[in-house]
């Protein structure tokens, strides 16, 4: 039995081509350049003001991203742990109630279609948040089984609250018990009478909360935040996408469709990408009995993989933008940039990029072959790679519980 | 606890033929079969007080080489067996009379013309068959798979079709696929032959003479065989086949046990990955084996024995989407004397109502959209002439085989519904034998539905999955178990489901088992 419940159809003016998120009217406020994208269907700020003002927020003070347009689906039903478990490369029978794991799941043939993040909300009951839109898959997986999918994406409204002064803010605002929510833990509490859901979680290597409610509460939400900021207590900054793009690359999260292929949308043979092969080995578990892809992932023991994803500091400071990699000065190529910053906080340029692995081996040297223009004139230079096995960024503060109180 | 080499799930021929090959080989080999008695569709059951009778009602194509193999002669079936003749029934007693095999074959009437043209068409068709005869017996190869052995199989049907010459290679592509109707109206003028003709090629799935799909290619696999696409009825009955592989099953050492049904197919899973250990039944009694052999259909072992939590996501969704929807009938009539067919002196062929091709798209067409023709297509056969035991004697039965009788019937399949199809079908056939109504006894109509129940097969399905292009040969049942192994190792198929397909035929049984012992 597989019961679906549909999700009520969002309404809005069909003149309007991107959907307003539950925070609109407060982020229309604080967006002064009116630098807008469509993050799944949402009218959303790549950027608020500056960049550099919101990337430091993040690094130095506090930083508020909205988060509704990420897509977000409530699991529940007899099966559902098994659904789950089926689903991802992690087991997820481990996840506690009031825990959240970060899990990524692959087709038959092992390889990756999207990363997320699972919520145990309550016994039994499971929030999947997921990159890019995943009802299908989830339906197509759900078949024979016992469970309920349900997409609310549009039904739940939710903040990232992220940066050094993260909890002093919340704490602020009117939140309590955040002391002792750990990493990757979740909190249901309430602010001025409405029912907020809190998890330690997010994007940027820093200490950092998301913040979870009906969307009818988002601006009380809001203005409960920023309220700090009038009494005039704590900073606190809306960031658009692109603040986010450099935190996370600084933290080393990656990104399913820009770092690699995701499967569902490779055409090309070769072109999808196995957790092995983006540095996401660590996270599949092959004790546990089943999940789809584990036959072919094991498969992989015996052909071993020959490219691999990996985290890349370039020398200089040209961008090695979509640059070709190679195995020395105008040496063979090797590989390909995929994404890049450049880090203010480092002081340096980081990359994802996608080089060959031979023999269970990255390669020993990499250089980048970078062109930049210079007076509307292109020039070329070579810059010296560095692999980085850790995040290139991160932070005790990240973990420590209680938060040190900044 | 007993432990097993294999176990094999359902008894019938298939499920028999692989048992059989496996313990001759040495294996110890546990035989499970759900309901009391052996032979799946085959089985032959009274449906009436002292008359029997068994869904598949003749034979036509059982493997010679099974035959030989398994040395059935000794263990009680008469093969070669005497082929009848096919009748295509007219109201007015001018029938079409098709007797002989291969280029023996002969045809009554028909025009000169027709005739001639039947001759040619016989030799054209046989040459084909002879090309594909060998391809039933092996296993096809995995799609991607470079191994010598498979490139060989790809490389002897090309050279095979190469060799059939220009002219007859370029036929054999443009026919295989050609939709029946097509066929006919280029070779013959007789409506009543060009019925006759094509109904083997659609008999037991889901089209009709304007289909295109696999309707030649269905035609040419029940054309192997020594009986050249001739039914016939061993003197035993279909009883003395089922009778003589249980029979050479035991003799090899194969334990069979009846009323034992499996409740699911146990997996184990560890950090090597999954592994097949056994089956439990559904008394909750669990059986060891190093390898558990499903001759039921794919979705039935896949989806309820195996679990879909078991299973890759894509698999399962493939397997779930096997179209296994039955389209054929059964009717059995207890009867009090021969029915007397119009112009027959004997109703010893096996008979075909289909006055011409529309009646038969016609009767698709009802079916297609959940309803059943109110001019039911059939094919009849009175077994008890030649296995005389199925009825008392001076007594005999009618067995028919009424097409694109849908598996979901618009309304579903109440006991009304039921018996008005009943209805309709006995008074066809008393177009043909006006004094047959008098003659029941008592009568049986078994809807895909009933046959899904009594037999455990998903839609009452005789292949266990439509046998068109799309699931045939390496995509039988679908890839990835198109080999007989399964994504689970361990896990086998040997059923109808898995290539060559279904029909008293023997090809999955003899393959799964080769493959096993490779």
């Amino acid at each position: 039995m597989v019961s679906i419940i549909q999700s009520p159809l969002v309404q809005h003016d069909a003149k309007q081509v991107l959907l307003p998120s539950p925070f609109h009217p407060r982020i229309e406020q604080h967006c002064l350049v009116k630098n807008w994208m469509s993050w799944n269907g949402y009218q959303t700020a790549r950027v608020y003001d500056t960049l550099a003002s919101e990337y430091f927020a993040i690094r130095s003070s506090c930083s508020v991203m909205d988060l509704t347009p990420m897509e977000k689906y409530r699991i529940s039903g007899p099966d559902a742990l098994s659904f789950l478990n089926r689903l991802v490369v992690r087991d997820v029978s481990a996840l506690k109630p009031n825990r959240v794991t970060y899990v990524v799941w692959c087709n038959d043939e092992g390889k990756v279609l999207d990363d997320g993040t699972i919520f145990h909300l309550h016994q039994g009951e499971y929030r999947l948040c997921s990159q890019h839109h995943q009802l299908d898959w989830l339906l197509i997986s759900s078949l024979g089984m016992d469970v309920s999918i349900v997409e609310e994406t549009h039904e739940v409204a939710a903040l990232a609250v992220q940066g050094p002064t993260a909890y002093s803010v919340l704490s602020a605002a009117g939140f309590d018990g955040l002391d002792q929510l750990k990493p990757f833990g979740i909190l249901h509490t309430q602010l001025d009478g409405f029912e907020v859901m809190v998890s330690r979680t997010g994007y940027t290597g820093d200490l950092g909360y998301e913040l979870w409610t009906n969307p009818s509460n988002a601006l009380a939400l809001w203005d409960a935040l920023f309220g700090v900021k009038q009494r005039g207590l704590y900073d606190l900054r809306c960031i658009g996408l692109d603040a986010l793009e450099m935190v996370r690359i600084e933290a080393g999260f990656i990104m399913p469709g820009d770092d690699f292929n995701t499967a569902e949308t490779t055409v090309r043979a070769g072109h999808d990408r196995s957790p092995f092969e983006i540095g996401l080995g660590w996270v599949v578990n092959f004790d546990k009995p089943h999940f789809t892809g584990k036959q072919a992932l094991l498969r992989e023991k015996d052909r071993p993989i020959e490219r691999r994803l990996v985290k890349l500091a370039v020398e200089g400071n040209k961008p090695p933008v979509d640059s070709f990699l190679y195995d020395g000065k105008k040496g063979r190529r090797i590989g390909t940039i995929k994404t890049q910053i450049w880090s203010p906080i480092l002081k340096a340029n980081l990359a994802m990029a996608d080089v060959e692995y031979r023999n269970g081996k990255l390669p020993v040297q990499i250089w980048a072959e970078i062109y930049y223009q210079k007076e509307l004139e292109w020039q070329v230079t070579w810059a010296q790679c560095r692999i980085s096995d850790v995040p290139f960024w991160t932070h005790p503060r990240r973990s420590a519980t209680p938060p040190q109180n900044c | 606890m007993q432990h097993y080499d294999t176990i094999i799930i359902g008894a019938g021929h298939n499920g028999l033929i692989c048992a059989t090959y496996l313990a001759k080989k040495g294996q110890r080999v546990l035989l499970l079969e759900a309901s009391e008695t052996l032979g799946g569709l085959a089985a032959t059951r009274e449906f009436h007080p002292g008359f029997k009778a068994a869904v598949a009602h003749t034979v036509s194509h059982f493997s010679a080489k099974v035959a030989r193999d398994l040395n059935l002669t000794a263990h009680g079936f008469d093969s070669p067996m005497v082929p009848m003749p096919t009748v295509g029934l007219n109201a007015a007693g001018e029938h079409v009379v098709l007797t002989g095999i291969g280029v023996d074959a002969e045809i009554i009437g028909v025009s000169a013309e027709d005739a001639a043209s039947y001759r040619q068409y016989r030799q054209l068709l046989q040459r084909f068959v002879e090309l594909l005869e060998p391809f039933w017996l092996k296993t096809m190869p995995r799609v991607g798979d470079t191994r010598w052995s498979s490139l060989l199989t790809f490389a002897q049907l090309g050279l095979k079709m190469r060799l059939l010459g220009k002219q007859d290679m370029g036929e054999f592509m443009r026919l295989a696929m050609l939709p029946a109707r097509d066929l006919m109206d280029e070779n013959f003028d007789s409506e009543l032959l060009k019925a006759v003709l094509s109904w083997d090629g659609l008999i037991g799935s889901k089209m009709a003479p304007r289909s295109p799909n696999a309707s030649v290619l269905t035609l040419l696999y029940r054309m192997s065989g020594e009986l050249g696409g001739a039914h016939a009825i061993p003197s035993g009955g279909i009883e003395s086949l089922v009778q003589a592989l249980y029979s050479a099953a035991t003799a090899s050492g194969v334990e069979v046990k009846i009323g034992a049904r499996v409740g699911r197919i146990l997996i184990q899973g560890n950090s090597d990955g999954l592994k097949t250990t056994g089956v439990e039944l559904a008394d909750g009694e669990q059986i060891n084996a190093a390898r558990v052999v499903s001759s039921t259909d794919p979705q039935r072992t896949f989806l309820e024995l195996v679990g879909v939590e078991n299973l890759e996501i894509e698999f399962t969704n493939r397997i779930r989407r096997l179209r296994c929807d039955g389209y054929v009938a059964k009717l059995h009539l207890a009867l009090d004397g021969l029915p007397n067919f119009t112009g027959l002196a004997k109703p010893d062929g096996r008979m075909i109502i289909a006055v011409d091709m529309d009646a038969i798209e016609f009767a698709f067409d009802d079916a297609k959209y959940g309803g059943y023709s109110q001019q039911p297509v059939m094919e009849i056969v009175v077994p008890s002439l030649r296995h005389e035991s199925l009825a008392p004697e001076g007594k005999h039965v009618l067995s028919a085989h009424v097409m694109y009788v849908p598996y979901k019937l618009k309304g579903g399949w109440t006991e009304d519904a039921r018996a008005a199809l009943c209805q309709r079908v006995i008074d066809t056939v008393a177009v043909y034998a006006p004094q047959i109504k008098a003659q029941i006894l008592h009568s049986e109509l078994l809807t895909p539905q009933d046959l899904e129940q009594t037999h455990q097969v998903t839609g009452g399905h005789w292949h266990h999955g439509e046998l068109s292009v799309d699931q045939m040969l390496m995509m039988r049942p679908t890839y990835e178990a198109a080999q007989y192994s399964t994504p689970i190792p361990g896990l086998y198929l040997c059923g109808a489901g898995s290539h060559p397909g279904g029909g008293l035929m023997g090809g999955p049984g003899h393959n799964a088992a080769r493959k096993i012992l490779e």
